[in-house]
């Protein structure tokens, strides 16, 4: 049965605190009743960030300098020890692995959505459809995704190798080739976001004023001065959040690797997040102390992104 | 004018050709989830089914117990998205309409808490919660839902929509004896549904969707969610496509109806989504 308990009810105090009485003098600073509810209605949020955010922050730093056993009970402080053993050829290609993989998934995703929604400009009767079509992929899970690409990889009775054997050309190991296995991955993850992208940038193209490109038009613009000169320069905001987003996204994806190659073949496809699952909790594996060293240094990479949002790059914006 | 409609043409050609590779995915999840053994398990694989193969359908349910994750994972992303809604009604509130010491420094920790990625805190968030004993058994719905009961980004779309209401209204309701309580359930609430909506389909269709956490969590059959389930669907029938497909088409339905009924609330939400 849900528990029906978490969703903590209001009791009857944030009632009497919210009473007029408390409330009608104003100017009185630091009166308890407004100040009192705001808490009580902060409190709620509050538990359950520090305790399944800040608290579990402080805790991977800790486990991140402590040795653990097999069972993986933090045992004794072992200094910069997990981050040293990073230090290593096999570790570097797994971040070698994620930069591969966030560059391949990011970058066709967003220009193959930007260069539909230019297309979806022309004016052409049945854009509206044409976009929803375009935006499915979105309601798609990265599980549901990744099962029907493992369907279609299927080295022996799968279509991606029935459409190479009609066409002449060899079988491929989509999953199981060390060199092919990535790229592989990349293309579904490509496909699982490629919906989102058309989604913000149509709400970009929509939010263009008619009258720019009207003018543009009237001045004798063609379809491509009018993308290249007005459109693409008026959709930079959305464009820099999704390339910000996605490369969010793609070095925190799991589903598709644990579903399509379990971090294989040959560690081909073991990313950080993959990385740090190995270590934590495949296989039995309880090393906890080696994975929340690398959970620090995504947690690191991903401050860096957030950092290069607010600072450098989005001065360069265009923004209305 | 000749110009122009050859023109035209082309664009549809292009666009035809691009939809190929964005469709074929999905036309194959359900085309697929009613192609037999015949169309599916051969040499090379058939695109359009020679037969509907409806027993897929039933068959999945004989392979997995696919109703009882349909409803684990109703409960789970039901209890969250419901749970999300309410807290970040309540902190919005208190952002966006009253008068708090370290009000500022507050919502720097909530937006904060946007910047700190789930892979990166999910071990001690594991060992807190099956220490806790909340990975076996009943109170694993417990465990699913406990690190998910309150959202940055509700709170943060729901405060931006709150700071629309002209503060007249709170000073008005407040002097007219309605008190914060029923300002913010009678006017505010009501008034700000379809900011709601938004968040509420985001928080269920990311609930629904949540992939690492269920897998890692989750000992017993009986509490694994649909997610779960279509994974191991495919790791167990690998050699049966059209059972896979089927059990993948099923579980798609809940999110494709949020997604076509709720699509004003999801572009409503999208720039908000810089923040998840």
């Amino acid at each position: 049965m849900p528990p029906r308990t978490v969703s903590a009810p209001p009791d009857d105090r944030v009632l009497a605190t919210g009473s007029p009485r408390s409330t009608v003098r104003r100017r009185q600073p630091a009166r308890f009743g407004e100040t009192g509810l705001g808490w009580l209605l902060l409190l709620p949020s509050v538990a359950v960030f520090a305790l399944f955010v800040f608290w579990p922050l402080g805790r991977t730093l800790y486990l991140s300098v402590h040795g653990n056993d097999i069972f993986g009970a933090s045992s004794v402080y072992v200094g910069a020890e997990h981050y040293r053993d990073m230090l290593s050829a096999e570790f570097g290609k797994v971040l070698a692995t994620t930069a591969l993989f966030t560059l391949f998934s990011v970058v066709p995703a967003i220009l193959g959505a930007l260069f539909v929604v230019l297309l979806l400009e022309a004016r052409i009767r049945g854009v509206r459809v044409l976009r929803t079509a375009f935006a499915l992929p979105f309601a798609f899970s990265v599980a549901t995704a990744s099962v029907i690409f493992a369907v279609i990889y299927n080295p022996a009775i799968g279509v991606a190798n029935g459409l190479l054997g009609s066409l002449g050309f060899d079988r491929v190991n989509w999953l199981t080739d060390p060199s092919i296995a990535l790229p592989a991955v990349s293309v579904a993850t490509v496909w699982m976001n490629f919906g989102y992208n058309i989604l913000v940038l149509s709400a970009g193209v929509a939010a263009i004023s008619p009258e720019v490109v009207e003018a543009a038009r009237l001045d004798g613009a063609t379809g491509w001065q009018l993308a290249s000169r007005i459109t693409v320069p008026l959709l930079s905001p959305q464009l820099f959040f999704l390339v910000v987003v996605s490369t969010i996204h793609a070095l925190q994806s799991f589903g598709q690797i644990h579903i399509l190659t379990k971090g294989g073949p040959d560690q081909a496809t073991t990313t950080l997040v993959y990385s740090i699952y190995e270590k934590a909790f495949a296989f039995g594996s309880s090393d906890f102390g080696a994975a929340s060293a690398q959970a620090v240094v995504l947690l690191v990479i991903m401050l860096a992104c957030t950092a290069v949002q607010f600072g450098i790059l989005e001065r360069r914006v265009h923004y209305r | 004018m000749k110009k122009f409609r050859l023109g035209q043409a082309v664009v549809y050609v292009v666009l035809g050709l691009a939809a190929i590779p964005v469709l074929f995915p999905v036309y194959y999840g359900f085309v697929g989830a009613v192609m037999g053994p015949g169309d599916l398990a051969t040499y090379p694989p058939a695109l359009v089914p020679s037969e509907l193969h409806w027993q897929n359908v039933t068959d999945v349910f004989r392979s997995v117990p696919l109703g009882r994750f349909y409803a684990n994972s109703a409960v789970q992303a039901g209890v969250i998205t419901v749970a999300q809604i309410v807290t970040s009604i309540l902190a919005a509130y208190a952002f966006a309409f009253l008068r708090l010491p370290a009000k500022a420094a507050t919502f720097g920790l909530f937006l904060a808490t946007l910047m700190v990625p789930w892979e990166a805190i999910i071990i001690p968030n594991y060992l807190a919660i099956s220490g806790w004993g909340l990975a076996r058994g009943g109170v694993t719905y417990l465990g699913l839902v406990l690190p998910f009961l309150a959202s940055a980004f509700g709170t943060f779309l729901l405060r931006q929509a709150f700071l629309q209401f002209p503060s007249e209204l709170r000073d008005a309701a407040v002097i007219d004896g309605c008190g914060h309580w029923r300002l913010l359930w009678r006017v505010i609430v009501p008034l700000s549904k379809p900011s709601i909506a938004a968040v509420g389909v985001y928080v269920f269709l990311s609930a629904w969707n949540q992939y690492f956490w269920p897998l890692i969590l989750i000992r017993d059959t009986e509490y694994q969610t649909l997610q779960i389930g279509i994974s191991q669907l495919n790791d167990a029938e690998a050699a049966q496509p059209g059972l896979v497909l089927a059990g993948v088409a099923l579980s798609l339905l809940p999110t494709l109806a949020v997604v076509i009924f709720g699509q004003r609330y999801i572009v409503r939400g999208l720039t908000a989504g810089a923040l998840r």
